[in-house]
């Protein structure tokens, strides 16, 4: 797939009605960003670039359609994404006429911090947590849009659609309010915000299945090439740029890869694939025995578990 | 291990392939029931190991943990693929719901595993709102216990209309058919009233896999379908209630002066273009000119879809307004009757003021009387003056402006509501709405704390009652009487006493006929003001004057005003004479003494006679007691009774 250097939005071959299930999911997270957009006085929507992003960037416009969604998008810049991952970024949202803020932690930048030279976890806490809520409040957000789902990781599995932050953009677990029907509290203190995720009830087949039926366009990283990499730890990571300390000697193999998850390249291991096209990448996910989450560095990392990093603010 | 389910073999190439993700039957929501003893973990577990739901990382993890702290001995336990809700809120982290996913090629699930024992009713009730089938599990060798009542009656209220009774564990009771067989006959005549349009028993073992998805060899008797056969293909619908149109506008879609369009998701029926569409609110009607999708126009759209109506005719309708079929119209009203189940840990009480959501629309709205509470074990109906945290009662609830809304049977979109609490946010209560109160077209009014809301926070109506009669015929032992009767049953009352208030407030006035006028027009405001304050006042007067009883009573709403004459002969009240007043009188050392040598004008048309020659004060107050208690309880809430009586 080459949407993204050809500025193709559609993947002709694919196009087609939605099934029930996923028209049933569709009209669910349209109901739930207009609710935002309805309630709200400063929405914003994060964008993380990745397939999930995608499928809510385009749930968003089609929300609202013919307007054009009443909120920005803001994407929290590590540096340390894949380089496609920011072409696209720039492509899509020039291509969909919506506004795109880029937020990056200069602070943690001066200090020199990065998965390298400070590891996983304090890269993750500074460059993407803290980064995070110094955008939410220097924008003055009272909810922000992410892309998360349930079936994602089992801690997530009683998360609310609509989640509940304190003015310090804690998540209290005593403080989250039940769900009833499709009726959401969207009531909130000043100050305090709330995150909400239109893709709670999606699943990782559901996204695939979804952006064949609907073409949206996706970073072609999530197709298989051949890449230059290098094994660390069992995973296998792309050299993406100078920045990568190879080991004195060491050369970068070039592989027939593709990811399932896209995040910052030294923390994100790539799978061996064939699958080059959107129905190759189906047809794999349909026989594969792996779930999506492995190939992340940040999960492994011991203690640092989804329900702690949650609740320092992390999506 | 293969891990995600095969295709279905009618998907003959690869583009095929990949978007055969149709399942004819789309999706099926459904709710699990019971506690961790009944193996509910295991069993959703199981589900999704065997829909392949479960990755290869995933079940080596599960190994893992399964030798370390399974409870199998060993084997695979399933209950550790779900994460444990239990020790969670051990922790204090407040779980409704977790929900699981799995598909097969027939159909995706969406499963909403709530905790067990406490807090089970606000959880059941959070899980049950968005599910269309619940699944309840017992254990065989206990049977039916008391918490597959309360599951079952929450499952009706919730107006879930699909159950399968799991009757699991049936490999530890020898996969014995008379067991299975008593516990299904048991649960027929508990479940008879319920409204369940189906109920499908299974006997199973959640642990090895006896009909969850192949027919068990170990119960050849039975014939009926296994647990994921029967999912796939149970038709869950029937609970779109009675399928009428209905739009709440979600948000008004307005790109420029030439668009405007009304943005939502349809909650109930069917529209098409061309349609007459009335909004309920102010009863503007047009025509649907357009109905928009980002995907193009639509010629029709039905419950489900979210959409954009665009109109013939340039109609005001802001968000919460509800565009309907103008045959078939939502109720629009300011009173309702509602089931609440109460969710918060501070107690519901009647009269606090309460941010109300139904469909798109938040208005004030306050609980002005709990009619019952329902013990959801007994469904007994007991009246109560609070709701603690998971209770379910029958309230009667008024917002400030109207809203429109359907029976929460009729449509369960525009018929369910939260209460949210003004200062902390929080959801407090799910409500159901049950019929609107009153009319249905009442105009706003005043929202202060007013006398109907200080009289139904005390359960009651403000009344005076008014005791009029020669001195010495039994007023004020009959009011005492009365009084100490009342308190005992709960009412809010007090009383003024003429001696008392000439003492104090009227120290000033003597015993003239214009002094006795302005006692009387004195004690008839302070009568109003206790009135007001919502209680119950007692007046034991002479007040021998029918214009000056007559003014008091023009100051009160028709009906409140209670005159109560208690008619003894003079002879027998001169004889009694308790004051030794009569006595004096003949003696000339006071003058103007009604019944000597002033005139006392009886009431013309009292609303109690008590005939009080006799000699039984009891008796007497029995009768006005009874009279207060069907004023009191007869008609309903005050706010209804003092706009009409």
């Amino acid at each position: 797939m080459t949407s993204a250097a050809t500025g193709a939005l559609t993947h002709p071959e694919t196009s087609r009605r939605l099934s029930p299930h996923l028209a049933w999911l569709e009209a669910q997270s349209i109901h739930i960003i207009r609710e935002v957009a309805a309630e709200f006085a400063r929405p914003v929507m994060l964008y993380s670039i990745g397939k999930d992003s995608a499928v809510m960037l385009h749930l968003a416009r089609k929300a609202f359609y013919p307007s054009k969604p009443p909120f920005p998008l803001l994407h929290v810049d590590t540096t340390w994404k894949f380089r496609e991952m920011i072409a696209f970024r720039d492509w899509i949202t020039r291509e969909y006429g919506w506004e795109l803020r880029v937020h990056i932690n200069e602070d943690g930048v001066r200090r020199g911090i990065g998965p390298f030279a400070s590891g996983s976890a304090v890269h993750t806490q500074v460059m993407k947590t803290e980064a995070l809520k110094q955008a939410l409040e220097a924008g003055g957000y009272d909810a922000a849009f992410g892309g998360a789902r349930r079936d994602e990781e089992k801690s997530r599995a009683k998360e609310r659609v609509f989640s509940h932050r304190t003015a310090t953009h804690a998540w209290d677990p005593r403080n989250q309010r039940p769900e009833l029907w499709h009726l959401y509290n969207t009531q909130i203190a000043k100050g305090e915000s709330m995150r909400v995720f239109p893709l709670s009830n999606w699943t990782e087949r559901d996204v695939w299945h979804y952006i064949a039926a609907e073409s949206i366009p996706v970073v072609p990283l999530y197709f298989a090439a051949e890449r230059p990499v290098v094994e660390r730890d069992g995973a296998l990571i792309m050299v993406d740029d100078e920045r990568f300390p190879l080991a004195p000697g060491e050369t970068p193999q070039m592989r027939k890869v593709r990811f399932r998850t896209l995040g910052c390249y030294p923390l994100t291991g790539a799978i061996e694939s064939d699958a080059e096209t959107l129905a190759d990448v189906i047809a794999e996910l349909e026989s594969s025995s792996v779930s999506e989450r492995q190939g992340r560095v940040i999960d492994k990392d011991a203690g640092a578990s989804m329900e702690r990093k949650k609740r320092e603010g992390y999506f | 291990m293969n891990a995600v389910h095969p295709l279905p073999s009618t998907q003959p190439d690869a583009p095929e392939k990949f978007t055969a993700d149709a399942p004819a039957r789309g999706l099926l929501r459904f709710l699990t029931c019971g506690s961790v003893d009944d193996g509910k973990s295991t069993l959703i577990g199981r589900l999704l190991y065997e829909t392949r739901a479960v990755f290869d990382d995933q079940y080596s993890a599960l190994e893992d943990d399964s030798r370390r702290v399974g409870t199998t001995g060993g084997d695979i336990d399933f209950a550790l693929l779900v994460d444990g809700l239990e020790a969670e809120r051990e922790q204090g982290i407040t779980i409704d719901v977790a929900y699981r996913y799995f598909s097969t090629p027939r159909r995706s699930f969406i499963v909403a595993d709530t905790p067990g024992h406490e807090q089970y009713t606000r959880n059941m009730a959070t899980g049950a709102s968005n599910a269309d089938l619940a699944i309840l599990l017992i254990d065989a060798r206990k049977g039916l216990l008391t918490q597959t009542r309360r599951h079952s009656v929450i499952a009706s209220l919730l107006g879930i209309r699909h159950v399968v009774l799991a009757v699991n564990k049936i490999d530890l009771v020898g996969f014995d058919q008379a067991t299975f067989d008593a516990i299904v006959a048991d649960y027929e005549v508990f479940a008879r009233d319920l409204g369940f349009l189906s109920v499908q028993a299974i006997p199973l073992s959640a642990r090895f896999g006896d009909n969850i998805c192949v027919p068990s060899a170990s119960t050849p008797w039975y014939e009926g379908p296994t647990l994921l056969g029967h999912l796939e293909t149970i038709d869950a619908a029937g609970r779109d209630g009675n399928g009428q149109f209905r739009l709440p506008v979600q948000w008004v879609n307005r790109p420029n002066l030439d668009f405007r369009g009304f943005s939502g998701t349809i909650a109930g029926g069917r529209v098409a273009v061309g349609d007459e569409v009335v909004a309920a609110g102010s009863g503007k009607r047009s025509h649907v000119a357009r109905i928009v999708t980002f995907d193009g126009d639509l010629p029709a759209a039905e419950a489900g879809d979210a959409v954009t109506l665009v109109l013939a005719d340039e109609i005001d309708a802001p968000r919460g307004e509800v565009f309907a079929d103008p045959r078939h119209r939502p109720i629009v009203a300011t009173r309702l009757a509602a089931r609440l189940v109460w969710m918060a840990d501070e107690m519901l009480v009647p009269g606090r003021s309460y941010n109300l959501k139904l469909g798109t629309r938040t208005v004030p709205a306050t609980v002005r009387a709990i009619r019952h509470y329902l013990d959801i074990e007994t469904l007994a109906e007991t009246p109560v003056v609070s709701l603690g945290l998971n209770a379910i009662g029958l309230v009667e609830i008024e917002t400030l402006v109207p809203v429109a809304f359907d029976a929460y049977t009729d449509n369960r979109e525009l018929g369910a509501f939260i209460l949210i609490d003004r200062f902390t946010n929080a959801t407090v209560a799910a409500g159901m709405a049950v019929e609107a109160l009153g009319a249905t077209n009442v105009h706003r009014h005043g929202f202060d704390v007013d006398r109907a809301a200080r009289a139904d926070i005390k359960r009651q109506r403000p009344l005076v009652l008014w005791f009029t009669g020669l001195p010495g015929s039994g007023k004020s032992t009959i009011a005492n009487l009365v009084e100490a009767k009342l308190h005992a049953l709960g009412r809010h009352t007090t009383t003024l006493d003429g001696d008392a208030l000439r003492q104090g407030l009227n120290a000033d006035l003597g015993f003239d006929a214009a002094s006795r006028t302005e006692n009387i027009r004195r004690v008839g405001e302070v009568a109003r003001l206790m009135a007001d304050a919502g209680l119950i006042v007692l007046c034991a007067f002479v007040s021998p004057f029918r214009a000056d009883r007559d003014r008091v009573r023009e100051r009160f709403a028709p009906g409140e005003f209670v005159e109560i004459f208690v008619d003894a002969p003079p002879e027998v009240c001169a004889e009694r004479d308790p004051k030794g007043l009569y006595a004096q009188a003949k003696e000339g050392r006071i003058a103007a003494f009604t019944g000597v040598d002033q005139g006392y004008e009886p009431p013309l048309d009292p609303e109690l006679r008590l005939d009080a020659a006799g000699p039984d004060p009891e008796a007497l107050a029995a009768t006005v007691v009874e009279r207060v208690e069907a004023l009191v309880l007869g008609a309903g809430s005050s706010a209804e009774t003092s706009a009409e009586l």
